[in-house]
């Protein structure tokens, strides 16, 4: 257990990076409390697993140091480092049965005999493989392999931190969420600090403490899900997150109003100059249709059910801007104006938020 | 669900009747044909039943190129399994030396049979051979022509020369196919050098072993030209496998009958071998399984 610094740290694949586009991992300074549970998020090749190898010692930066409990250990090989990894696709000992594959981490530390069969039959019990332990590991199913690739990277009680890659992306649905509340309930036995990397936000947000979320090679922005939700600092935040993401629209703005394509709205908030490219992000649980005459002018494409609300898909100038309606609600026919909270509005500038006037 | 009844589809497999025939039932009944009769010459065979099988199996020639086959068979295998997985295990992964190593690899594979032999015949040799005279001025007895010993060593050496690429090959082959996270997670688990080959390059390598086990061994079983090229088949008898005690009977002597026996039996030893072989290994994997 450990706390992990990442210090100016970069990485590329070329040998000779030459400008920012080069590097798969961009200039990063991040501490890891320690006891920690955090999700990194991010779409696919966004640099999740290149700095999860990193920090496992698998892949060496090409800048930068990496410290846990400030001792450096930029150079150190993976095995001094004491960490815990899951990978994305099951990793199991063929020719082992599945309790030496629970053991085999024990053993290689040499661990005392009676410890690892009891540590080993505890893993078995919350992976649910109890039964199995004297198969052989070849043959079994994907998801009963990674649940031993799991089990093999819980079993260690004194990592200085646990890794998974997407280590949910082969097992079916109904395991999952049994298998992350393991993992939760782990994370609050024993306090690890756990790295958790997933593209699915479902996932990171009921994991995690703290959301991590990555985009281009860099860390765009980190919070608890409600800040994610409610105050994105970037506009991939926005519609990364969230079901159908926050609604990004062109805009100009000054002072405390915002004008969309010749209709002028109300922020709510003063602001000072905006520069840059300027865009305006609602998510769609703050914005309502309505009739009548103010608001921007829409015209409704289709309504998605979802079950639990009401997805109205609208068309304004081109643009589609999401909106949710509760379930029940009836959506009139001649609706053809939205109104957004502003509550619930953000700037931004070249993709970065802006903060209004007075927040801190 | 009514099937059609058409034995016409008997016709379909004719033209590998054909061809199997050809390649192997007729040549193969030539030799049972002489096995079972003797001939005085002029074309003219008697009925001899299983006789020369009889004296075959009393023969002590046979008994002893048998033992010597084995012996031989064992030792290269013992030799070249172990060396040829070293080799892979050192080959560079990828890059340019990847296909350097992979190319010298299999020059020793390219060159016929008989070349080898002439190789390592002359390079042995006392009075003008690279190997033979730097041996004999350092002052050590070698004479491959006389010495039972040095015949045997530069036979089994020049098996090691040309045929620890193949399962060095395959082997290499096999090593490619094993996902980088096996290596990660093994860095992870801490697991030392020799676990990691025990546990992950080991298990992922054996199907391919086992065709190269059995390569070798059928091909080193029946070997012929390289040993026959170096020694003869000497000094004395030292050297003479099967195949070349086989060929003097036939050929030197002309003992077709013996020959034709002895042949059949050669071939159902090498047969039944394999066969042992592959069903123990099969089972072998079968047996992980569950």
């Amino acid at each position: 257990m450990a706390k992990i610094t990442l210090d100016n740290l970069a990485h590329s694949y070329l040998p000779n990076p030459k400008g920012e586009q080069d590097y798969a991992l961009k200039e990063l300074n991040h501490d890891w409390v320690d006891g920690e549970a955090y999700a990194l998020l991010g779409s696919s090749g966004c640099g999740k697993s290149t700095l999860l190898n990193i920090i496992s010692g698998l892949l060496h930066p090409s800048q930068g140091r990496i410290l846990f409990d400030d001792k450096d250990v930029t150079h150190a090989p993976t095995t001094e480092r004491n960490i815990a990894q899951v990978f994305q696709f099951p990793v199991v000992y063929d020719t082992m049965t599945v309790r030496d594959n629970l053991a085999f981490p024990l053993r290689n530390r040499g661990a005392d005999a009676a410890y690892v069969r009891d540590r080993v039959q505890q893993i078995a019990q919350m992976i649910g493989m109890e039964e199995m332990l004297n198969r052989k590991a070849r043959g079994l199913t994907a998801d009963a392999k990674q649940k031993i690739s799991l089990g093999r990277g819980m079993v260690r009680e004194d990592v200085n931190a646990l890794l998974f890659d997407e280590p949910l992306t082969v097992i079916d649905p109904h395991m999952k969420w049994e298998l992350r509340t393991q993992l939760k309930s782990l994370h609050h036995e024993f306090g690890h600090t756990m790295i958790y990397v997933t593209h699915d936000q479902t996932e990171a947000l009921t994991f995690a403490d703290k959301v991590v979320v990555m985009y281009d090679g860099r860390v765009v922005q980190m919070g608890t899900p409600q800040e994610l939700f409610e105050r994105p600092e970037h506009t991939f935040v926005g519609y990364f997150i969230g079901s159908p993401g926050m609604n990004v629209l062109d805009a100009t703005v000054s002072g405390d109003k915002a004008v969309l394509n010749g209709t002028e709205i109300a922020l709510g908030q003063g602001f000072g100059a905006v520069s840059g490219k300027v865009e305006l992000g609602v998510r769609p649980e703050f914005t309502t249709l309505t009739s009548g005459d103010t608001g921007l002018p829409v015209t409704v494409k289709r309504v998605e059910d979802v079950g639990r609300h009401k997805i109205v898909r609208a068309d304004f100038n081109g643009t589609e801007i999401n909106v949710i309606a509760e379930e029940g609600s009836s959506i009139s026919p001649d609706a053809n104006r939205i109104v957004f909270d502003p509550a619930g509005i953000n700037i931004y500038a070249d993709s970065w938020r802006v903060a209004p006037a007075g927040e801190k | 669900m009514n099937k059609t009844v058409n034995q016409k589809a008997w016709f379909l497999i004719l033209p590998v009747l054909v061809l199997v025939a050809f390649s192997a039932v007729i040549p193969l009944m030539t030799v049972v044909n002489y096995s079972v009769q003797d001939t005085f010459g002029n074309n003219q065979f008697f009925w001899a039943g299983i006789d020369w099988f009889r004296e075959m199996m009393a023969s002590e020639r046979m008994w002893d190129a048998l033992g010597r086959q084995i012996a031989f068979s064992a030792i290269i295998l013992a030799i070249e399994i172990p060396l040829g997985i070293f080799v892979a295990l050192n080959m560079p992964k990828k890059g340019f030396w990847a296909s350097f190593c992979l190319v010298l690899m299999s020059l020793p594979l390219l060159i016929p049979w008989n070349v080898v032999g002439t190789i390592w015949q002359i390079f042995g040799r006392v009075d003008i051979g690279l190997l033979g005279y730097t041996l004999d001025a350092m002052g050590i007895d070698y004479n491959y022509t006389q010495n039972f010993y040095a015949a045997w060593i530069t036979v089994i050496v020049m098996d090691v020369w040309h045929w620890t690429s193949l399962v060095a090959l395959l082997a290499y082959a096999g090593l490619q196919s094993i996902p980088d996270a096996y290596y990660q997670a093994a860095k992870i688990d801490q697991a030392s050098r020799w676990a990691v080959f025990r546990f992950i390059e080991l298990p992922k390598i054996t199907g391919v072993l086992m065709i190269a086990i059995l390569l070798r061994f059928m091909d080193s079983f029946m070997i012929y030209t390289e040993p026959f090229v170096v020694t003869g088949g000497g000094p004395g008898n030292s050297t003479t496998f099967l195949s070349i005690d086989l060929v003097k009977m036939a050929l030197g002597q002309f003992d077709l009958g013996p020959a034709a026996a002895f042949s059949i039996m050669y071939y159902l030893v090498i047969l039944l071998i394999s066969y042992v072989f592959y069903t123990v290994m099969t089972n072998l994997d079968k047996r992980d399984g569950h």
